[in-house]
C-alpha cells in the first residue's frame, strides 16, 4: 500500500463526507420547494392527485432530510475535528454565517416537524400549505448561510493579516465576499434544479415501467416543467460564476479550460486528453467561445494557468468535472424542453419511450453533476483551504487516526446509504399511489375519468 | 457582564438544553427497547412515539447550535477540542448518525423492527457517554501539547476514575430525567398503566442519579483539586440542586403533581450544572483556553450575539407552537388526533 499524509487524508475523509452530504442536502433544500407547489396546486385545483404526491413526496423527503441533517452534522463537527486549525483561524472571521445556518436548520426542523404532522389537523388546507412556507426558507436559507462560508473560503476577506494576527475584523463583509452572489444563486438553483430532475426520473420510471395513471402523468408534466425553468436558472447561474472566476479566481477558471497561455480569444476546450507535454488531444475547440465565455466578449483576454505560481495551480483533472457538469446541465434543459414542446404539440406524444428514458436518466445524472461540480469548486481551490492565506496541509489535524476516522465513517455512510435506499423501496413498494389514493380519496379514484388521457 | 461571559452563560444555556431534551430522547430510546425486551411495549411505546416522532431533530439542533456556537464565540476550542477529540467525536457523531437516521427509518419506513429499536436504544447511552468526554478532557491533565500538536493522553482517559464516573453520571441521568419527563407526559395523557410503569422507572433511577453525582464529585477532587475547591465555594447551588432533587422524587413518589416534579428536575440539574460550569471558570479547557484568552475579536462576539437575540426572536415563537401542537396539546397527547 502506498503511504498517504495527513493532510491528504483528510482530504479524502472530508471529500468522503461532503459529497455523501451533498446528495441529501441539495434534495433536503430543492424538494419542500416542489411539495410546496404541488399541495398548493392541489389546493387550487381541487385535484387529490397533487396532494397525495405532495404527501408521498414528503413522506420519501422525511427519510432523506433525517440522512441530511445527521451528515450535516457530521460535517460541522468534522470542520473542526479534521480541519482545527482552519477552523480556529476561520472561527474569527466567518463564524457569523455558520451560526445563522444553524437557526434556519432550527427554523425548518421545527416547521418540518409541524408540517410532517398536521396534514389533516386544519379545517382549511391552505394553512397547512402555509407551514411549507417557513420549511422551504429555512432549506434555502441553510443553503445561502453554508455557501458564504464556501465562498469565503474562495474569495477571504473582511479582515487584515498583521504579522500572522488577525485584526480589523469585519464578518459581513466576509459573509459577502464576491464569491457569494453568484455561488448561492448557482447552489441554490442547482439544488431546485436536480430535485425536480429526481422526482421527475422517479414519474417517467413509473410510466415506463407499470404504464402509470393519471397521478403519475401529472407528477410528470409538474417535474419537467419545473425542471424546465430551474435548467434555465442554472444556466443563467453557472454563467455568472464563469465570469465571477474569470475577474476573481482565473487559476480556478483558467484549470478547468485547460487554459495555458493568457491570450485574447480564447479558444474553449472540450473535454480531450493531455500529452506528456501538457499539450491538448483529441478535443473539440470552440473558436473564442472562452472569451466569450468569461466575458462575454469573443476578442476579450483571458488570463492562463501560466501566471499562477507552479505551485499554487490546481490539479488539471478538474477539467473533466467542469466539462461534466456543463455537459449534464444542458443535457437537463434539453430534455426537459423536448418534453414540453411535444406536450404543448397535441399531434405528438410526450410519453414517447425514449423521452421517459432520458428524462429517467436525466435524475441521477444531474445528482451527478452537483458532486462533479462540488468538486469541480473545491479541488480547483487547491492547494488552498483559504485561498490565499492558508493551505490544506497548514490546516489538516495533525493526530495520527485520520486514516482509522476515513474507514469509520465509510462504513457509517455505507450502512446510511443502503438502509436509505432499503427504507425508501419498501416505503413506496408496499403502498402503491393508486392505492393510497384509493384509500383517501375514494371518491375519486372511483371515477377514474381521466385514467386514459 | 463582558462578551466572553455572556458568550460562555448563552452556550451554557444551550447546552443545557441539549442535556434536558436530549436525555428525554436518549432515555425513552432505552425504554422503548427495555419495555420491548420485557414484553411491555404495548404499555407505553405508543407514549414514547407520540412524543418522539415530531421532536427528535429538534434535539439534534440544540446540540449543533452549541458546538458552532462554541466555535464562533471561541475558535480556539476548536483547535484544542477539534485536535484531541478526534477519534471520541468521531464516534458520537457515528451514532448520533445512526441515531438519527434509524429512527426515521423506523418510524417512517419499517415499522417495530427490532434490530432499529435496538440501535436506538443502545444508541441512547452510548452517546452521552462518548459526549461526555469532551467534559472529562476540560479539567485538564488528558491533553499534552508537543511540537506536533496537540494529542488525546488515551491511556490517561481510560484510567482515570474521574472520566468513569463522569460516563456513570451521564448514563443514569439520562434515564432518571428521561423516566421523570415520560411519567409527566404519561399523567398528562391520563394513560394509566404506562404511568404506573415509567413512575416505577424514575424512583428505581433516582437513587443511582445522586449517588453518581456524588462520586464524580469525589473523583474531581483527585483530578483537579482546584475545580473541586471552587465548586465548594457554590456549596449553597448545590444544595438547592438537591432540595429540588428531594421535592421532586417526594412528588413522583407522592404520585401527585407530575408537571411540578418535571419543573424540579430541570431545576435539579439547572442548579447542578450552572454550578459546575461557574466553578469550572474562568477555564474552558484547562490550562490551555480561559474565557478571556479564547475569546473571538469585540466584533464578531457583538455580531454574534445580535444574531442570537435575533434568531430567538424567531424561534422562541416557532417553538411554543411546536409545543402547543404537541406537547401540550391534550388531545394530541392522548392519541385523538
Amino acid at each position: 500500500m502506498f503511504e498517504l499524509d495527513g493532510a491528504t487524508i483528510s482530504r479524502l475523509l472530508t471529500s468522503m463526507t461532503l459529497l455523501f452530504h451533498a446528495i441529501f442536502a441539495t434534495l433536503g433544500v430543492g424538494v419542500p420547494v416542489l411539495v410546496s407547489v404541488a399541495e398548493l396546486i392541489g389546493i387550487k385545483k381541487k385535484d387529490p392527485h397533487y396532494t397525495l404526491l405532495a404527501r408521498r413526496w414528503t413522506r420519501g423527503y422525511t427519510i432523506t432530510v433525517a440522512v441530511g441533517v445527521v451528515t450535516g452534522t457530521a460535517i460541522g463537527l468534522q470542520l473542526s475535528l479534521i480541519w482545527p486549525s482552519f477552523m480556529r483561524f476561520a472561527g474569527n472571521v466567518i463564524a457569523l454565517p455558520l451560526f445563522m445556518e444553524t437557526f434556519a436548520f432550527f427554523f425548518e426542523a421545527i416547521f418540518l416537524g409541524i408540517y410532517l404532522y398536521t396534514w389533516d389537523r386544519f379545517k382549511n388546507p391552505i394553512y397547512h400549505w402555509l407551514l411549507s412556507i417557513p420549511v422551504v426558507i429555512g432549506g434555502t436559507m441553510s443553503a445561502f448561510f453554508i455557501t458564504t462560508v464556501n465562498s469565503f473560503m474562495n474569495q477571504p476577506q473582511g479582515f487584515d493579516m498583521e504579522n500572522g494576527t488577525i485584526t480589523a475584523i469585519d464578518p459581513l463583509a466576509a459573509m459577502f465576499n464576491p464569491a457569494t452572489p453568484t455561488k448561492v444563486f448557482h447552489v441554490v438553483s442547482s439544488s431546485y434544479l436536480t430535485a425536480a430532475a429526481v422526482l421527475a426520473a422517479i414519474a417517467a420510471i413509473s410510466i415506463l415501467l407499470k404504464k402509470g395513471s393519471a397521478y403519475h402523468k401529472k407528477a410528470l408534466k409538474l417535474t419537467v416543467s419545473m425542471m424546465f425553468i430551474f435548467a434555465i436558472l442554472t444556466a443563467v447561474a453557472g454563467d455568472l460564476s464563469a465570469k465571477f472566476l474569470a475577474e476573481h479566481q482565473p487559476e480556478k477558471l483558467a484549470a478547468g479550460e485547460w487554459h495555458f497561455e493568457t491570450e485574447a480569444g480564447a479558444d474553449l476546450v472540450v473535454f480531450g486528453t493531455l500529452n506528456e507535454n501538457n499539450e491538448v488531444e483529441n478535443a473539440i475547440r470552440i473558436p473564442n467561445a472562452l472569451s466569450f465565455l468569461a466575458y462575454g466578449d469573443f476578442n476579450a483576454e483571458v488570463q492562463g494557468l501560466e501566471e499562477t505560481p507552479e505551485d499554487e495551480r490546481p490539479p488539471l483533472w478538474i477539467h473533466y468535472m467542469f466539462d461534466l457538469m456543463v455537459t449534464i446541465g444542458f443535457y437537463t434543459l434539453g430534455i426537459s424542453m423536448l418534453f414540453l414542446v411535444f406536450w404543448k404539440i397535441k399531434k405528438w406524444n410526450e410519453h414517447n419511450r425514449l423521452i421517459l428514458a432520458g428524462i429517467a436518466v436525466a435524475g441521477p445524472l444531474s445528482m451527478l453533476a452537483i458532486e462533479f461540480g462540488w468538486i469541480y469548486a473545491e479541488v480547483g481551490r487547491q492547494p488552498w483551504i483559504m485561498r490565499g492565506f492558508m493551505t490544506v496541509t497548514e490546516a489538516a489535524t495533525t493526530s495520527p487516526y485520520v486514516g482509522a476516522m476515513f474507514w469509520l465513517f465509510f462504513a457509517l455512510y455505507v450502512v446510511l446509504g443502503v438502509g436509505c435506499v432499503v427504507v425508501l423501496r419498501k416505503m413506496f413498494k408496499d403502498n402503491p399511489a393508486e392505492l393510497e389514493l384509493e384509500h383517501r380519496f375514494p371518491q375519486i379514484a372511483a371515477t377514474k375519468e381521466d385514467d386514459k388521457s | 457582564m463582558s462578551y466572553e461571559l455572556i458568550g460562555i452563560t448563552v452556550l451554557w444555556f444551550f447546552l443545557y438544553g441539549y442535556l434536558i431534551v436530549a436525555s428525554i430522547d436518549f432515555g425513552a430510546g432505552f425504554f422503548a427497547y427495555y419495555a420491548r425486551m420485557t414484553k411491555k411495549d404495548h404499555i407505553m411505546n405508543q407514549l414514547i412515539s407520540r412524543y418522539l416522532s415530531p421532536v427528535w431533530e429538534v434535539t439534534n439542533v440544540f446540540f449543533v447550535f452549541f458546538f458552532v456556537g462554541l466555535v464562533g464565540f471561541f475558535p480556539d476550542t476548536a483547535y484544542y477540542y477539534g485536535q484531541s477529540l478526534l477519534i471520541p467525536g468521531s464516534i458520537a457523531i457515528v451514532l448520533i448518525a445512526i441515531r438519527g437516521s434509524f429512527y426515521a427509518f423506523e418510524s417512517y419506513g419499517s415499522k417495530d423492527n427490532a434490530f432499529y429499536m435496538f440501535l436506538y436504544g443502545a444508541t441512547g447511552l452510548l452517546i452521552p457517554a462518548s459526549l461526555s468526554t469532551a467534559l472529562t478532557i476540560s479539567e485538564g491533565g488528558f491533553i499534552e501539547e508537543t511540537a506536533n500538536g496537540v494529542q488525546l493522553l488515551y491511556r490517561e482517559l481510560l484510567t482515570s476514575p474521574y472520566s468513569w464516573s463522569v460516563v456513570f453520571l451521564a448514563i443514569v441521568s439520562v434515564l432518571y430525567i428521561s423516566a421523570m419527563f415520560l411519567a409527566y407526559y404519561a399523567n398528562r395523557a391520563g394513560d394509566e398503566p404506562a404511568l404506573e410503569l415509567v413512575r416505577k422507572y424514575a424512583l428505581f433511577w433516582s437513587s443511582p442519579t445522586i449517588i453518581a453525582s456524588l462520586t464524580t464529585f469525589i473523583a474531581l477532587s483527585q483530578q483537579n483539586y482546584d475545580h473541586y475547591e471552587s465548586a465548594l465555594d457554590l456549596w449553597w447551588v448545590f444544595g438547592i440542586s438537591v432540595a429540588f432533587f428531594m421535592i421532586a422524587v417526594f412528588l413522583v413518589y407522592q404520585g401527585k403533581y407530575y408537571g411540578w416534579a418535571f419543573v424540579s428536575v430541570m431545576f435539579q440539574f439547572l442548579f447542578a450544572f450552572f454550578g459546575y460550569g461557574a466553578s469550572h471558570l474562568p477555564y474552558i479547557l484547562r490550562p490551555f483556553i480561559t474565557i478571556s484568552s479564547g475569546v473571538t475579536n469585540e466584533t464578531m462576539a457583538i455580531s454574534l450575539i445580535v444574531v442570537f437575540i435575533a434568531g430567538l426572536c424567531l424561534l422562541i415563537p416557532s417553538l411554543i407552537l411546536l409545543m402547543r401542537l404537541f406537547l401540550f396539546d391534550a388531545d394530541y397527547v392522548k392519541g385523538k388526533k
